[in-house]
């Protein structure tokens, strides 16, 4: 009862602790730039920035560890819509929005918004197709509302396979995103930083499951909303006078469309057919559409977004949370087209047209460009740009078509190349600004990862233990036997998930695509034909479920590694063919056809179960199924 | 738990909420982007018109929709008396 009480008290003092909690934050970072002018090193700065807030996240963690189950699985379902909304946007924004957004809309222009379009509207289908309805079924995880709603285990283990999956393939790219950051941070090699960040995520989520992982990732979003304003709002302020990036940002996109049509550097590589306003280069219309669809449907039925709104106190609030949640995430996506053009447009008036021609010229160039060309994130002329010396040499060294060499003394927009996942990193440095705030960009990027990580690591978890362990194999488990298995499998598939990544890497953002994709072509139509058609019959369900799934995966690994041809290139639909990471586009039309075509060929479902669905389309009485009450017969 | 006339008219405006919610979601995510070279010849503050509504402006539709949809979903449930009790 006692804890009770300092749950209530805790609960009803929310604003009061994140208040001071946020204001520590910003504290703790002047504190760091005052030191950096006293002369501290830059990778002492680093140290602290990644040391102290991996302490305050397991802190976090460490005082809401819980020995209760439903704490464990849903938080005892009283998180309030807003802090809930804060939760789900840290969780929702991985390392691919935070450290990879804002480059992609760089390099690709208009044809990158279909990212922006894709993973904000898809909360409309949550709001409205989803989230109160898995909420008022008062599950503890996706598959126990497969599992009730199409005849018991088989329908579950489906789910499971498809979660894991999804959750799994999502998880590796935000651990690559950890790596990143965490070596560039502290200067260590990648798959040492793999493991500093899974060290994060352990701590956060391993006592308190989703009790800890909820007041986290509220702590974590805070830090990456601060880190990701503010480098974009000291360059516009910079830039236009006026600290509004969102809004100010149209003035210096029409400099940008001058430049790519009229300087001489840039024009013959651009000009209007490929211009950051212009439609469709990049991506053709289906491309671009599609992949609109595949991320909104996707969002509607990746299983750590779906469960975060298990964690409300009502169906109420758990509308008005996806509300929040959107709300907190379009904050950093508003500002994403604008970090991407003030950064291009210092790239277009400081870096493109320089003098190339000598190498004392060569050396003037600004020095982030020799930082991050070390790296390999930076080339001109070809080569890595690690040191003026090398710069000059590939420059002179350069070829025209016919294969005469012909020196490139003014640097062109076609002979300078730099890493989609460098530009929100490098930005600060881009502008001039302080250590300090790179590093707060760093923590920021790791909060985002983390956060996410958490999240995926939890469903991934929570799934085995709960749906496969407790529900299929050891019905009769106690309690803590239990939430020790959950423990235990959450560090085993963390390790795997390490050891993956290390393995494999490949992109961030083709590593997340293809998540959404195949939880949208697996989940999706059995999600909302579930609650929505109450003629839709396990069987339906079951083949849907199992046809777009395989359909999908069958299209992501055969384009992708075997070779096989994109569908679609080169007819009047498509110029490009389906790109792979839109893969859904083929699996969430299969996986509903087949649901409905099986369904109507099969036996309507019985009087009891369209019963249960009257029940959970009205959020009145409690939740419909609970740890007491046995799943209803069919 | 029978089907009261009550709870299926409840089901009915929710289902027309959900309808309503979805063509504004679909006009929002795909219809006005198909006209993005026609929009992109306004320019507003600097901004084409097509460019900014896939950059900014349906962002901010969405989220005014959700709580929106949340806010009507809420009032019909109060209506019809299927909301939960406080």
């Amino acid at each position: 009862m006692a804890q009770q009480t300092g749950q209530d008290a805790f609960i009803s003092n929310l604003g009061k602790i994140y208040g001071y909690y946020t204001g520590a934050f910003l504290g703790f970072v002047i504190v760091l730039a005052i030191l950096e002018q006293l002369g501290v090193p830059g990778y002492v700065l680093g140290y602290m920035f990644v040391l102290l807030t991996i302490a305050v996240y397991a802190g976090i963690g460490y005082i809401s560890r819980t020995a209760q189950v439903s704490e464990y699985y849903v938080a005892g379902r009283r998180v309030p819509a807003f802090y809930n909304g804060m939760a789900t946007a840290a969780d929702w924004m991985s390392a691919a929005s935070f450290i990879g957004m804002a480059g992609s809309l760089y390099a690709q222009g208009y044809d990158g918004l279909a990212f922006i379009l894709g993973w904000t509207g898809g909360y409309v289908l949550v709001a409205v197709l989803v989230a109160p309805y898995m909420r008022k079924f008062g599950a503890y995880t996706v598959p126990d509302f497969l599992a009730a709603r199409y005849g018991g285990n088989f329908a579950r283990f489906i789910g499971v396979i498809i979660l894991v999956s999804c959750s799994f393939i999502y998880l590796m790219g935000q651990l690559t995103g950890t790596g990143l950051v965490a070596s560039r941070l502290l200067g260590i090699p990648f798959e040492y930083g793999v493991f500093v960040g899974l060290l994060g995520i352990l701590v956060c989520s391993m006592l308190g499951g989703m009790r800890a992982v909820t007041w986290t990732q509220v702590a974590q979003y805070i830090v990456l909303i601060i880190a990701y304003l503010i480098p974009v709002v000291i360059l516009s302020t910079q830039k236009t006078g006026v600290p509004l990036p969102q809004i100010v940002y149209g003035s210096i996109l029409q400099e940008i469309t001058t430049l790519e049509r009229t300087a001489s550097y840039i024009a013959p590589f651009v000009g209007e057919a490929k211009g950051h306003t212009t439609p469709f280069w990049f991506r053709d219309p289906l491309n671009f559409f599609g992949l609109i669809l595949c991320l909104m449907v996707g969002t509607a039925s990746l299983p750590h977004v779906i469960m975060r709104f298990f964690t409300t106190p009502s169906v109420r609030e758990a509308r008005q949370s996806v509300g929040w949640s959107l709300l907190f995430i379009f904050i950093l996506y508003f500002t994403a087209p604008a970090y991407a053009v003030f950064a291009k447009y210092e790239v277009f008036t400081n870096v493109l047209g320089k003098d190339i021609s000598t190498l004392q010229a060569v050396a003037a160039l600004p020095s982030w460009i020799f930082t991050y060309g070390k790296i390999g994130l930076v080339k001109i002329c070809g080569a890595n740009a690690a040191s003026p010396e090398a710069v000059f040499a590939a420059c002179q060294a350069v070829k025209d078509a016919a294969g005469n060499v012909t020196p490139v003394t003014v640097l062109s927009f076609n002979q300078f190349s730099i890493a989609p996942d460098t530009v929100v990193l490098a930005t600060p440095e881009i502008a001039g600004l302080p250590y300090v705030i790179a590093g707060l960009v760093a923590a920021g990027g790791l909060a985002a990862a983390l956060s996410t990580a958490d999240g995926l690591l939890l469903a991934i978890a929570n799934a085995l233990s709960h749906d496969i362990y407790y529900k299929m194999l050891d019905p009769n488990a106690p309690t803590a036997r239990r939430l020790i298995v959950a423990r235990i499998l959450l560090i085993f598939v963390a390790l795997l998930a390490a050891y993956t990544a290390i393995t494999l890497p490949q992109g961030i953002l083709i590593f997340v695509s293809w998540a959404f994709s195949v939880a949208a072509s697996g989940l999706f139509p059995a999600l909302v034909l579930g609650v929505f058609w109450k003629r839709c019959t396990t069987a339906g369900a079951i083949a849907g479920m199992v046809a777009g799934f395989a359909i999908c995966v069958f299209y992501m690994f055969g384009t992708e590694y075997y070779g096989m041809a994109r569908w679609f290139q080169g007819t009047w639909i498509s110029r490009q063919g389906l790109s792979n990471i839109a893969s859904g586009v083929i699996g969430i039309p299969v996986a509903f056809i087949v649901t409905i075509v099986v369904s109507l060929l099969t036996k309507a479902p019985s009087k009891e179960l369209q019963d249960f669905i009257d029940q959970i389309r009205i959020p009145k009485g409690g939740p419909v199924m609970s740890e007491a009450k046995p799943a209803i017969g069919h | 738990m029978q089907t009261s006339p009550r709870a299926e008219e409840h089901w009915r405006r929710t289902r027309n909420l959900m309808i309503t919610s979805l063509v504004i979601w679909f006009i929002f995510s795909f219809g006005i982007h198909f006209f993005v070279g026609v929009l992109n010849q306004f320019v507003i503050g600097g901004f084409p018109l097509g460019f900014y509504m896939a950059a900014q402006g349906s962002l901010i539709v969405f989220v005014a929709l959700i709580f929106w949809f949340a806010w009507k979903q809420n009032k019909i449930d109060e209506e019809y008396g299927m909301a939960e009790e406080e």
